[in-house]
């Protein structure tokens, strides 16, 4: 068959946008059995498969594929699971337009082959049929601790444990998760499904200590002195930035983190009966246009607000929230005030938000990298009606672990200086994942995970083995 | 879990708790506080670690029913669970042999933040004049607690119902007068009352730390919602705090956050007062 006459690609069936703009259920909802096993056709099964280049796991794509194609759900996940510990996770929040599916050949003269939602599809019906564990190596009776339960964590824990590992992890929260409970929103990624991926850390023995924050009731230095082989430090890019414009601490003006934690850890759209009250005025800026600011702004819709708008100093070409994102708020309602930036948040008597001023901005000469950087147009300022701000321009290291190790090497902005594989400056202590890299993505925090692990197994036994001399 | 060990009630609004909480309990300082959720649908909420047992594991908070949240706290018994108790958090109070004594003020609920303070400075070595007050008596507690971690006690009543008459910052100028070569002053209250401490004491140039009670989520630098405004710049409460120099902080933005989710707090305290009555709030 020739690349010409490749079938198109398999749609995605979604919830209607003008219903799912007031729910909070899973925007899409997956592919049939029968969409699946057409789309796994459209794989050329190629020798040189380019797409496993753009997965930084490098999933055995054409392998599961072929699986799905032919039906063979079992073996896709099988294959699947070999490198991905959380398929359902990545299926649906990978930027794959910008990886794997950026690198398939038939993407070349016609859509690229959907690897994403063929992931998810094979994932959730693993899930259905009640996932089975993996193989555990016999116990080692060595213990490693990780710090933070986000995906860098939560994958380099399952690792450890099926090397035969004691781990436990101490995460500050009071769940597992991370980013993936308190930040990406429930109709992207369903908690349920976060929590059976947590489930399943349970059976492999892991041991979870929430409310424990390293850097307060203990640290570092104690967990190896404590008998802990090996620490795995995952604790993301936490630290919300603020613009440092005046009037960012009037009342209206949230952090992303807050909003969102606020709704979907909190689960503050079931106020009163959850206890924890999320605030959402009638119009309400978002600052920033990542996926975390396509995230604040749809869930203000959904929350009730009348008029969403994202503000962004750049085009739409530069906005870094995934292509997939940044259409579904298109959809549902969401307005994008582009080459557009914030110089001052006004108040009213009381102190809450009533206008924001802003600039508009041009698009300049190219500059040595080629991008054509925004300048600000003389006398353009302009005031919009606001009543809430939601600031969404990105995060930083969270201080409090590294802190309490002042002997960690860390860069100029507070990240964890880590080789490949996750050692540190200090030996015995890993890193992974955001704090490490600054606030990437989930599949990039899981490889550093999956790295460490691997790392720390090697640094155990060769440190056993010295002893043992 | 987290089980209450102790429940002491000083008034029918404001209560005491021990708390079972050994890795809390055995690297909590003073000034630092913790927070907690009592049951899957509850609030996070922050409450000063008012003292600590190390041997016995427990943690005491001291609260006051404010809304629906403390209210929902303060009808749990001896026996009973709390879901969470994250802890101990924020920078813990610069305790130090000062050149000079030291003027501890409590106000209200703030005597329990106040107490492990002068605890620490007095065992430290410092003279340590105390001055606590309520509106009325019956919201006084811990009297004689406070009475064995200072030099000198003054208890006040703004109704004069017990002790002194008259405002804790009257009491302070006392001591001032007497002492004026006073070195620091700690003053834990409601904001009204830490602001009106920190106008008396300005002009005198003595170091004024008050503790911020902003409105928490995490507790841990993750949402901001503690944002405080201290001279030109943004500090979060919950890692940077929640001890400020008293003379830089803006208390009118403080307050005015405090209030962002009024309305929100009304209807919980409307929704509990119905669920006694037996109803549901029908959102599943
Ligand atoms: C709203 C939002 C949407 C996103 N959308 C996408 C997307 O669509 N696709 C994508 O690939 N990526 C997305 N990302 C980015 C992605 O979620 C992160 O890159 C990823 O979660 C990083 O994983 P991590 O394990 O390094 O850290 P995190 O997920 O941040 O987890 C760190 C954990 O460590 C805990 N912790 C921190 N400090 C301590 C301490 N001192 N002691 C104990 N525990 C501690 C934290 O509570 C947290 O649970 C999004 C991020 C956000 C915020
Ligand atoms: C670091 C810190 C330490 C604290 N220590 C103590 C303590 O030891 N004892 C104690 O009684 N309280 C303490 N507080 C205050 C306590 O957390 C709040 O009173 C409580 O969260 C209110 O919850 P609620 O649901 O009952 O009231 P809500 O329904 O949330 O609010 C009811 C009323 O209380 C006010 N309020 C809400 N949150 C706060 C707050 N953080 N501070 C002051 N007023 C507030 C609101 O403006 C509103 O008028 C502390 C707060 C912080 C940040
Ligand atoms: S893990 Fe992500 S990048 Fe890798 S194949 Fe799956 S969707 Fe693509
Ligand atoms: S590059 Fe595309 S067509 Fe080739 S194996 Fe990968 S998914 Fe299949
Ligand atoms: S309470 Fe969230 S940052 Fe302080």
């Amino acid at each position: 068959m020739s690349l010409k006459q490749r079938a198109d690609r398999q749609g995605m069936p979604c919830q209607d946008p003008q219903v799912r703009r007031h729910n909070f259920q899973e925007v899409a909802l997956g592919y049939t059995k029968e969409q699946a096993m057409e789309e796994a056709g459209r794989c050329l099964q190629c020798k040189k498969p380019k797409c496993r280049e753009g997965c930084p796991v490098e999933v055995l794509i054409p392998d599961f594929i072929q699986a799905v194609a032919d039906g063979d759900f079992a073996q896709a996940a099988v294959l699947l699971k070999e490198k991905n510990a959380l398929p359902a996770i990545c299926g649906r929040v990978c930027p794959q337009e910008s990886q794997c599916e950026a690198k398939c050949i038939v993407g070349i003269k016609s859509e690229p082959v959907a690897i994403g939602r063929l992931e998810r599809f094979v994932a959730d019906w693993e899930m259905r049929q009640g996932a089975t564990l993996p193989e555990q190596a016999p116990r080692k009776g060595k213990k490693v601790a990780v710090v933070g339960a986000g995906p860098a964590g939560l994958t380099c824990a399952a690792d450890l444990a099926k090397l035969g590992y004691d781990v436990t992890i101490f995460e500050a929260l009071h769940t597992a998760g991370g980013v993936l409970m308190y930040g990406i929103p429930e109709f992207r990624l369903p908690k349920d499904i976060v929590e059976q991926e947590i489930d399943n850390l349970r059976k492999l023995g892991v041991e979870m200590q929430f409310n424990s924050v390293v850097g307060k009731a203990t640290n570092v230095h104690e967990l190896l002195a404590n008998g802990y082989e090996a620490v795995f430090l995952g604790t993301g890019a936490g630290l919300p930035n603020f613009m440092g414009i005046p009037g960012e601490n009037l009342c209206g003006v949230f952090s992303a983190n807050e909003f969102l934690t606020r709704t979907n850890l909190m689960k503050g759209y079931c106020f009163p009966e959850y206890q924890t009250p999320v605030k959402v005025g009638r119009k309400v800026a978002v600052l920033g246009a990542g996926n975390v600011a396509m995230d604040a702004a749809r869930t203000a819709l959904r929350l009730g607000a009348e008029e969403v708008h994202i503000i962004y100093r750049r085009s739409e070409k530069e906005m870094p929230a995934r292509a997939e994102e940044i259409e579904h708020a298109h959809e549902e309602g969401v307005q994008f005030q582009l080459l557009t930036s914030p110089v001052e948040i006004i108040g009213d008597e009381n102190g809450w938000v009533k206008a924001m001023k802003c600039v508009r901005f041009e698009l300049g000469e190219p500059d040595a990298s080629g991008r054509r950087s925004p300048v600000a147009i003389p006398g353009s300022e302009y005031i919009m009606d606001i009543d809430t701000v939601i600031v969404s321009i990105g995060t930083g290291p969270n201080p409090l672990a590294t802190k309490s190790v002042p002997d960690l090497e860390l860069n100029r902005k507070g990240n964890i200086v880590a080789d490949e594989d996750g050692r540190t400056s200090i030996p015995g202590v890993f890193a992974g994942g955001d704090i490490v890299t600054g606030a990437a993505t989930v599949i990039l925090a899981m490889g550093a995970g999956k790295k460490s692990a691997r790392a720390i197994d090697e640094y155990v036994m060769a440190k056993t083995a010295e002893k043992a001399i | 879990m987290y089980p209450i060990v102790r429940k002491e009630i000083f008034s029918p609004t404001v209560k005491l708790f021990d708390i079972k909480a050994p890795l809390v309990a055995a690297k909590a300082q003073a000034g630092q506080f913790f927070i907690l959720r009592a049951d899957e649908k509850g609030e996070r909420i922050p409450l000063t670690i008012a003292d600590f047992d190390r041997e016995e594991g427990t943690i005491t908070a001291i609260f006051q029913e404010m809304g629906a949240g403390t209210k929902r706290l303060g009808q749990l018994e001896v026996g009973d669970n709390i879901l969470d108790v994250v802890g101990p958090l924020g920078v813990p109070s610069e305790i130090e042999r000062f050149d000079g004594p030291v003027a501890i003020v409590g106000g209200g609920v703030g005597i329990a933040p106040i107490y492990p303070i002068a605890k620490a400075l007095k065992a430290a070595g410092n003279e340590v004049f105390a001055i606590i007050g309520a509106r009325n008596k019956e919201l006084l507690f811990w009297e004689e607690k406070m009475a064995s971690v200072s030099s000198k006690l003054i208890v006040c009543t703004d109704d004069g119902s017990y002790g002194r008459k008259g405002f804790v910052t009257d009491a302070l100028k006392d001591v001032y007068e007497a002492n004026s070569n006073l070195n620091h002053v700690w003053a834990i209250g409601p904001m009204p009352m830490m602001r009106a401490i920190t106008n008396v004491t300005r002009p005198w140039g003595v170091k004024t730390i008050v503790s911020m009670n902003p409105l928490m989520m995490d507790g841990t630098g993750m949402c901001g919602a503690c944002r405080v405004q201290v001279g030109n710049e943004t500090k979060f409460a919950c890692v940077d705090g929640p001890e400020f120099d008293g003379h830089m902080v803006d208390f009118d933005l403080a307050m005015k956050r405090l209030s962002i989710y009024k309305d929100e707090e009304k209807r919980a305290l409307a929704a509990l007062e119905h669920q006694h009555q037996g109803g549901g709030c029908g959102c599943h």
